[in-house]
C-alpha cells in the first residue's frame, strides 16, 4: 500500500506542530474560541455532547498492521481504550483531552497518518470500495485514483474555502459498494468499446436533509483526463454553489436548481479550458502510486484442508457464508470481520481488539486491513487455507459474529449519546433490533436486510439508502423515529420512501419486527429478498403492517 | 399573550476536558446539574448568560437551558439532551455518570 514520501510526513508533521501552538495559544487566551474553532475543525477536532472528539482520516478505508496498532495505543494511552469506525470509514476516538489532541496527532504521524480534511468546507478523505484491489468483480483497483485524488485535494488553495464540504467516492467494479451515487462525486470504473478503463462520473448525490441521487455527467472518462474533469467539476460549484444558505450549499442543490444538462454544459466547457492548462498528473508520480498498490504476492496453492473444515464446523460454515467474499484470486478470499456483536455499538472495536485484527493482517492477510462504510472491518486477502484459523482467533477475541449483510449487521451513527447535532439517540435502537432479532432466531430466515440508521436529519447513518432506514427525531421533546422502505445504496441506488408517521423509541423495535414479518408472509420464496419483495409490491402491504390500527380504523 | 417563562440555567462545555459544566451561585462552574444557579424571570436569564459568558478560558459554548424545579427548588433537565448532558452515553458508562459514581 501507499506510504508517505517525505513531502506528505514533513507537511503533516509541520501541521501538527502548528497546531500544537494554536492549542497552546487557545488555552493561553491569545485565541478566542471564534479564531479557534476553525482551525480544530481543520484537525478533525470537534466538540461533541459530553467530550471533544477526534475524527482520523483513514484513506479509502484502507490501513496496515503498523497502522490498526498504533490506533489501539492512542485508544488506550488518550481515549478510553476504543475507537468508532465510522460511515465514511475513518475513525473516531469520543474522549480525547484538548491538552493531549497535539500528541495523538503526532501519534498518527508516526504512522502516515493525521485528521486533516475530515471536517470544513472542503474536500473531504476519499472514500473507496472496501474490497478494492480483491473483489472478483473488480476492474480496476480504485486506490491510485483515490490516493492521487488525495494528493491533489490536500491543501488545494483553490479548494480550501468550498460553499460547502465536498465527497468523493470511487469503485473500480460494477458493483457499487462505496454508495458512488450518494455523494457529490462519485467515479465508478467501467470500459469504453476499445476495452480501455475509465470513469462514469456522477454528480450531485446527497443524503442528508434532500436526498437525492447523483446524476451521470459522463459516461466515459479517460483516466488521463481524470484531474482536470474534476478541477472543472469543482470550479463550476466553487463559482456557483450558493452560500447564502447552508442547506442549499450542496452541489447536489446547484444540480437540482440548474439542471444537470446546463451544469453538464458549464462543466464541459469549464474542462476545455482547464485541460489546455493543467496536462495531467506527472507519469512519474502515477507510476509509482500505482506501484504503491500493486497486488500482494498472492500463494496459489490450493487447499482441500478448508473445504473439510468448513464441512466440520457448523460455526466455520455459517461465517464463510455470510462473512466471505469472492476473491479475484481462487486460492484466496475476502473475510469481512463483523463490528456489531449482538448487542453491541455497530462499528466500534476495542484496542484488544484492534491489535487481534493488525496481528491478523500480518499474519494471514498480506498486512492488509479495509475499513468499510458500513462499520466494519475487512481482510481483504486470506487464504482459503487459513480462514479457519483466522475465525478461530476472531472467536477468541468476540469478532466473529456472522451476520454480515443480515439484519443485526446495522449502520448506526453515533447519535445522541455523543453527537451535538443529533436529535435522538441511534446505537440503542440498533442495540434493540439486533437483540429482539436474535431473541427470534430469524436472521438467517429473513436474509440480505440493510437497516441504517441516523440520529439526525444530517443522515450520517445512512438512513435513506436502508431497505429499512430510521431516522431519530425530537419531537416535541420525544425521541420520535421516522421509517423509510426501499431504499438502496448500490448500483441501483434508490432513495427510500416515508412509510408515515414516526414511533416512538418504545415503538420503533415493534414496528420494524411487523414490518419484518410482513415481508416473510409477502415474499415468493426465501429467493426474494426484503428489497425485491418491497419492489414487486410497493409501500402499501408493509404499510400495513407498520399501522394496523390506521387501517382497521379506515375500514370502519 | 406571552408564554410563560420556563425557569433557566446556563450550561456549556469544560475548555479543557470538554466534560458537561454548570454555572452556579457562586460565579464558579460546576460539574453537576445540581449545583446550576436557577434564573426565575427573562432579566435573571439575561443576567446569568451574561455573568456565564465572562469564562473564555474555562469553558465554551455557553448557552441557557430549560428545566422544571422539584419541590426543593433543585433544577431538573427539562428536555431528554440535557438529560442525555447530566450522565453520557447510554451505551458505555462513561462520562459523568462514572465520574460521579465515583464521589
Amino acid at each position: 500500500m501507499y506510504s508517505y514520501n517525505e513531502f506528505d510526513e514533513s507537511y503533516v508533521r509541520g501541521r501538527v506542530a502548528q497546531f500544537r501552538e494554536q492549542v497552546s495559544r487557545r488555552i493561553d487566551g491569545s485565541l478566542t474560541e471564534d479564531e479557534f474553532k476553525p482551525l480544530r475543525l481543520m484537525n478533525g477536532l470537534y466538540l461533541q455532547l459530553h467530550a471533544y472528539m477526534l475524527r482520523v482520516a483513514v484513506p479509502y478505508g484502507t490501513l496496515n498492521s503498523i497502522q490498526m496498532r498504533q490506533l489501539a495505543t492512542i485508544a488506550e494511552r488518550w481515549d478510553k481504550g476504543y475507537g468508532h469506525f465510522t460511515t465514511r470509514q475513518n475513525i473516531q476516538f469520543n474522549w480525547p483531552r484538548l491538552r493531549d489532541v497535539p500528541d495523538m496527532l503526532d501519534a498518527l504521524a508516526d504512522v502516515g497518518m493525521h485528521a486533516i480534511q475530515t471536517s470544513g468546507n472542503c474536500i473531504r478523505n476519499v472514500t473507496a470500495d472496501h474490497f478494492a484491489g480483491a473483489a472478483a468483480d473488480e476492474i480496476e483497483d480504485p486506490r491510485p485514483t483515490a490516493e492521487l485524488l488525495r494528493q491533489w485535494s490536500t491543501d488545494h488553495p483553490e479548494f480550501t474555502y468550498l460553499p460547502r464540504k465536498f465527497k468523493i467516492a470511487i469503485t473500480g467494479s460494477p458493483n457499487d459498494r462505496a454508495v458512488t451515487k450518494a455523494h457529490d462525486i462519485g467515479l465508478r470504473m467501467v470500459r469504453n468499446e476499445a476495452g480501455e478503463p475509465g470513469y462514469e462520473v456522477i454528480v450531485g448525490g446527497g443524503l442528508g436533509r434532500t436526498p437525492m441521487v447523483g446524476h451521470v455527467v459522463r459516461d466515459f472518462l479517460p483516466k488521463a483526463d481524470l484531474l482536470p474533469y474534476l478541477e472543472a467539476v469543482l470550479s463550476v460549484y466553487n463559482l456557483s454553489g450558493r452560500r447564502d444558505n447552508k442547506y442549499k450549499a450542496r452541489i447536489k442543490i446547484l444540480v437540482h436548481e440548474t439542471g444537470a444538462e446546463k451544469l453538464k454544459a458549464q462543466i464541459e466547457t469549464a474542462f476545455e479550458t482547464i485541460r489546455s492548462e493543467l496536462t495531467g498528473p506527472d507519469a512519474e508520480l502515477v507510476a509509482a502510486i500505482e506501484a504503491a498498490f500493486a497486488p500482494p504476492d498472492f500463494d496459489n496453492t490450493r487447499s482441500v484442508a478448508f473445504e473439510e473444515a468448513v464441512a466440520a464446523d457448523p460455526l466455520l460454515r455459517s461465517f464463510v457464508e455470510t462473512n466471505v467474499a469472492e476473491h479475484k484470486n481462487p486460492a484466496y478470499g475476502i473475510v469481512t470481520v463483523s463490528l456489531k456483536p449482538v448487542g453491541g455499538t455497530p462499528g466500534d472495536a476495542s484496542a484488544e481488539q484492534m491489535r487481534v485484527l493488525a496481528d491478523l493482517a500480518e499474519r494471514y492477510g498480506h498486512d492488509e486491513l479495509r475499513v468499510s462504510h458500513e462499520q466494519n472491518i475487512i481482510l481483504p486477502h486470506v487464504r482459503r487455507a487459513d480462514i479457519a484459523a483466522v475465525h478461530a482467533e476472531l472467536k477468541k477475541a468476540g469478532l466473529a459474529t456472522a451476520n454480515i449483510g443480515l439484519i443485526s449487521d446495522i449502520i448506526a451513527c453515533p447519535g445522541m449519546d455523543y453527537c451535538a447535532l443529533a436529535t435522538a439517540r441511534s446505537i440503542p435502537i440498533a442495540q434493540e433490533i439486533a437483540q429482539r432479532f436474535d431473541e427470534l432466531k430469524l436472521e438467517h430466515e429473513v436474509g440480505p436486510l440493510k437497516i441504517k440508521i441516523s440520529g439526525c436529519i444530517n443522515a450520517c447513518g445512512h438512513h435513506h439508502v436502508g431497505h429499512i432506514g430510521i431516522l431519530g427525531l425530537d419531537r416535541a421533546g420525544v425521541e420520535n423515529y421516522q421509517i423509510t422502505l426501499g431504499g438502496d445504496g448500490t448500483e441501483t441506488a434508490t432513495i427510500g420512501e416515508r412509510a408515515g408517521p414516526g414511533f416512538s423509541a418504545d415503538e420503533i423495535v415493534p414496528a420494524v419486527e411487523r414490518l419484518v414479518m410482513a415481508y416473510l408472509n409477502l415474499r415468493e420464496g426465501s429467493d426474494e429478498t426484503f428489497l425485491q419483495a418491497y419492489r414487486r409490491l410497493g409501500l402499501s402491504p408493509f404499510r400495513e403492517a407498520l399501522y394496523p390500527q390506521e387501517m382497521q380504523s379506515h375500514a370502519a | 399573550m406571552a408564554r410563560v417563562f420556563a425557569p433557566k440555567i446556563a450550561t456549556a462545555n469544560d475548555l479543557l476536558e470538554g466534560d458537561v459544566v454548570y454555572f452556579t451561585a457562586n460565579g464558579v462552574w460546576s460539574r453537576l446539574h445540581g449545583d446550576a444557579k436557577v434564573a426565575h424571570s427573562p432579566e435573571e436569564a439575561d443576567t446569568l448568560l451574561k455573568a456565564a459568558e465572562a469564562f473564555p478560558l474555562q469553558v465554551v459554548g455557553v448557552y441557557l437551558a430549560d428545566v422544571a424545579l422539584s419541590e426543593s427548588g433543585a433544577p431538573q433537565p427539562v428536555h431528554f439532551r440535557e438529560t442525555f448532558r447530566t450522565r453520557g452515553p447510554s451505551n458505555y458508562f462513561h462520562g459523568k455518570q462514572a465520574v460521579l459514581s465515583h464521589v
